[in-house]
């Protein structure tokens, strides 16, 4: 039997989903413009006034829109192999993504992340068998400004075979980065259906789809690349601050989403996701490790679960400034809930300082979390025909189960063997090490050991192009940093 | 009797009580009591009170915010009368402020903009996703002394460089001072675009504008 957390009854679920009904109605939606003549040809009442326009979406379009979203879909690594299944309740993790600094190890404080910081994230992400995806985890600031987005990606591309979790800054980047993604793969009709990345696209609370997040909806469904809603309610500050009143704008901005998106492209893939979180009543900002966070992604997963659909959630991370014990604890006890509940992808190891700064160091530590994680939701299997008699039948009282055959066929199946990053060794005469300096160590080690993915000279020369062609209609100089 | 009506009007501010800080101003007012008396010994007291009680984590966000609106609602019933006896409130500086162009995340800026009014700023809020352009014109037209400019998002923050260096070709600093602040904000950020100053929440924005004033010396001490 497989473990699983349920936050919200039947009852719960439906009562969220009729309020958020009502709310896309009254107040409705506000839509970017590049969304009005598609919803005003599906029958939808669109006031505008101004530069403000309202949608009213009724409860049978959004559900006839729900209706065509595919209940799961694959992403795929360079080899064309099934890399990340988004459906039913299989859970698997990505580094937390786009922040601007990174925790220098040496100096214990946070500067702006350049690309060698991106390359090496992605070189340990690459050697993490917990991580299934990669992430576009930090922006380069040592790259051109206006090429940010597709510059991350073209990156991870180089040092990954990965699955990748993204995002685009600007129309632009998207339309390039899904370039990117195509001439790696083998053309546009390839990436279609055999997708190697899922981008986030975000709704502004409350209840916004922007011109920029509209925008980038239809491109999506109209390139059928995956998309990952990621509504983020901060419950008390942008949105109710009840938690199930925040679940409930959560589920309104989704749905307005997955409409927008079905009526530009139906049956083209997409994402319940969101970032919500709490809005922290004393600093104002948004705090990943709070239990209520956790217990937000737990909620608004299980509502898009009861719809069917394939879930992402934001955990793992932390609010601590240093990768500390606060840092343990929130992020492990996160990727434990996360996993309980059955997210599809959860996005956020790494992260430190509430989504602003990354610490590859937590990376390596945070594995050890996300694999015991993985390890709960496996449950306790039966393994053999009884469950303690067979061996005993062999042992008798002598207590020597050591060298049964059993002890070694199963042991590697029954227990998560963790890195060098966790100590259980008995004290000796040497002094311990903090499991900090380990990360770093171990850092070092999934570097050193992490092979650069062969990308034949054509790819190279049409990721060179993309690049080019980007990089002049922003009216920069693509001169990008050595790698 | 004005000692017990300013020590209930500090608490109306205290506890966030729009309605009673209204009917403790009608009644200052019908009895005499000096508003500007009103305002610096009975109400001014309790938003500083508040303030504090923020700073050492006794109070949060939500009453803090109450306790503006109530020093709002008291305000509004004195200003008239402060005005036509030719007296008024001091008025601690000029403040435009906004969110940096394509940034419409504006809970922090309101934040501050609230707080900056509460405590005595005179506050030019111009709202979401503010051009360079649009800045510079309401700073010349108001004379500001402070720009205030908020950026949530890692990729809106360069507009916040954009406005400084607006500031800067118009000549308008060192005398206008620029601060910034959003989520992603840093003291280093604020450095590197040179920013006279930052804040990480709306208290010590409140501190930071304060300490910024007191170095406005062209002016001296801006009244209204």
């Amino acid at each position: 039997m497989r473990p699983k957390l349920q936050l919200l009854s039947p009852e719960l679920i439906s009562r969220i989903l009729g309020e958020a009904f009502q709310l896309l109605m009254n107040p409705g939606v506000r839509v970017g413009s590049a969304v009005v003549e598609l919803l005003q040809a599906a029958g939808v009442d669109v006031r505008v006034e101004g530069d403000d326009r309202v949608a009213r979406l009724p409860e049978a379009l959004v559900r006839k829109c729900l209706a065509s979203v595919p209940r799961d879909f694959y992403l795929y690594n360079r080899q064309g192999g099934r890399a990340v299944h988004y459906g039913g309740d299989d859970v698997h993790f990505d580094p937390g993504s786009c922040c601007v600094q990174m925790l220098d190890p040496d100096t214990m404080e946070a500067r702006s992340s350049e690309t060698r910081d991106l390359v090496r994230l992605v070189q340990v992400t690459e050697m993490l068998p917990q991580f299934a995806a990669q992430s576009t985890a930090v922006v380069c600031t040592d790259a051109p400004s206006a090429i940010g987005d597709l510059y991350r990606l073209l990156v991870v591309l180089e040092h990954s075979d990965k699955p990748v979790v993204t995002g685009s800054f600007s129309a632009a980047g998207l339309e390039g980065m899904i370039d990117l993604l195509a001439a790696d793969c083998g053309g546009r009709e390839k990436l279609r259906e055999q997708p190697r990345a899922v981008f986030d696209v975000c709704p502004s609370p409350p209840l916004n789809w922007s011109e920029f997040g509209s925008h980038n909806l239809l491109d999506l469904a109209r390139a059928g690349v995956p998309a990952e809603l990621v509504s983020m309610p901060l419950a008390g500050g942008t949105a109710p601050v009840t938690l199930a009143g925040s679940v409930t704008q959560h589920a309104a901005e989704s749905l307005a989403g997955i409409t927008l998106h079905q009526l530009a492209g139906a049956g083209s893939p997409i994402v319940w996701g969101g970032a919500p979180a709490i809005f922290d009543m004393r600093s104002g900002g948004a705090p990943m490790g709070a239990v209520e966070t956790v217990m937000l992604n737990m909620a608004c997963c299980e509502v898009g679960k009861h719809l069917g659909l394939p879930t992402h959630g934001y955990l793992v991370a932390t609010d601590s400034k240093f990768v500390d014990a606060q840092a343990g604890a929130e992020s492990a006890r996160s990727a434990m809930l996360g996993a309980l509940t059955g997210i599809n992808m959860i996005s956020g190891a790494g992260m430190i300082e509430s989504l602003a700064c990354h610490s590859v160091e937590k990376l390596v530590m945070d594995a050890e979390s996300i694999a015991s994680a993985q390890r709960l939701v496996r449950g306790i299997e039966v393994r053999g025909e009884t469950l303690a008699t067979g061996m005993f039948a062999q042992t008798g009282l002598s207590g020597n189960f050591l060298k049964l055959k059993e002890t070694r066929a199963l042991f590697r199946q029954e227990q998560y063997l963790p890195s060098s990053v966790i100590d259980r060794s008995a004290r000796g005469s040497e002094p311990p090490i903090d499991a900090f300096t380990r990360a770093r160590t171990r850092v070092d080690e999934l570097v050193s050991n992490w092979q650069k993915p062969s990308l034949s000279e054509d790819v190279l020369r049409k990721f060179r192009a993309i690049v080019d062609r980007v990089a002049d209609r922003a009216g920069v100089a693509a001169e990008l940093p050595g790698k | 009797m004005p000692d017990q009506l300013f020590g209930a009007m500090r608490q109306s501010i205290i506890d966030g009580a729009p309605d009673t800080a209204t009917e403790l101003a009608q009644q200052a007012l019908a009895n005499g009591v000096d508003p500007l008396d009103a305002v610096n010994q009975g109400f001014a007291a309790g938003i500083t009170f508040a303030g504090e009680q923020f700073g050492c984590g006794e109070m949060f966000l939500p009453d803090l915010l109450a306790s503006a609106e109530a020093m709002k609602a008291a305000i509004s019933v004195l200003e008239p009368a402060m005005l036509k006896q030719g007296s008024h409130r001091e008025t601690l500086g000029k403040v435009v402020m906004g969110t940096a162009k394509g940034d419409i995340h504006d809970i922090g800026k309101n934040l501050v903009a609230t707080i900056l009014s509460a405590s005595g700023f005179q506050i030019f809020d111009l709202g979401t996703s503010v051009a360079p352009e649009q800045f510079i014109a309401k700073v010349k037209e108001v004379d500001a002394d402070i720009v205030g400019i908020s950026a949530l998002l890692t990729t809106t923050m360069a507009g916040q460089k954009a406005v400084i260096e607006a500031l800067d070709r118009n000549g308008l600093r060192p005398r206008v001072k620029a601060i910034i602040g959003g989520a992603a904000v840093t003291s280093k950020w604020a450095a590197e675009i040179g920013a006279d100053g930052y804040s990480r929440n709306a208290i010590d924005a409140l501190e930071l504008a304060k300490n910024l004033m007191s170095k406005v010396t062209s002016k001296g001490t801006a009244l209204a």
